[in-house]
């Protein structure tokens, strides 16, 4: 495939870049509709979503007078480095989960 | 270049529970623990399921109603093992193929009798990307050529 890039892996890391890759898995979006979901400027989205274009987990496109940002859909990095960060924080949850003596057993 | 060489994903924790205990909050209780923030639907997630059965479905439900598959359960062995399939591709759909879809095997490890490991190896990401290859070949008038690349490969 050739599209497959592990650089992506560590970019989600920041939990703005994060909240910014959520939005546009459901949605593909502008910087200004992102900016309008997000407390931070269209300068700021601008310039994570470059890092997250160069690291080949979104593309951009020209959709008349403005440019609409998606997952990259070639392969699946933009899909195994939002699962790596998935597995991370879910493992962490069922472990104080299953440690809280609150939750009776199921 | 070889698609199979994507690495598998997952991770591994140890739990001050004991193996039954695990599984179970693991598999009953996953709708309590699942990060609500992670998932595929368009609406806010209500509830996340994990069905107790082999060949039960494992999915989402959101806020207004809509259930949205991720996979299926392969293997239903508690306490000590458990597989399910992720059918999610790259295009954050669901692929109901079962040759495009990716695995997750969660094994569950008694250390003593009040403390788990717990390892989670998500695997066959591969897979995903081929079924994917296959629909973008179809659609994007490869046709038959590319698909028979695709095979020659895989062959």
């Amino acid at each position: 495939m050739g599209t497959y890039r592990d650089a992506g892996l560590g970019l989600l890391g920041d939990p703005t870049r994060r909240a910014i890759f959520e939005l546009l898995a459901r949605r593909p979006s502008s910087v200004g509709e992102l900016a309008d979901r997000l407390p931070i400027s269209r300068p700021a989205v601008s310039q994570h979503l470059r890092v997250l274009k160069d690291g080949g987990l979104v593309v951009a496109r020209a959709e008349g007078t403005r440019r609409v940002y998606r997952l990259n859909p070639d392969g699946v990095a933009a899909l195994r480095a939002w699962l790596d960060r998935v597995w991370d924080e879910a493992l962490t949850a069922f472990q104080k989960m299953a440690e809280d003596p609150e939750l009776e057993d199921p | 270049m070889s698609t199979a060489s994507i690495p598998p994903l997952g991770g591994t924790v140890t739990v001050g529970v004991p193996v039954e205990r695990a599984f179970r909050v693991f598999t009953a209780s996953f709708g309590t623990w699942w990060p609500a923030q992670y998932h595929i639907g368009q609406a806010d997630l209500a509830e996340a399921i994990l069905e107790q059965r082999a060949g039960g479905r494992w999915y989402e439900r959101g806020v207004d109603g809509s259930e949205c598959d991720w996979g299926r359960v392969l293997a239903w062995e508690p306490p000590h093992r458990l597989v399910v399939t992720w059918q999610i591709n790259g295009q954050w759909q669901y692929d109901p193929d079962p040759a495009h879809a990716s695995e997750i095997e969660v094994r569950f490890t008694a250390d003593g009798p009040g403390q788990t490991t717990v390892e989670l190896a998500h695997r066959y990401l591969d897979r995903l990307v081929d079924g994917q290859a296959l629909r973008d070949g179809i659609s994007g008038g490869g046709g038959w050529d590319a698909i028979l690349e695709l095979f020659a490969k895989a062959a």
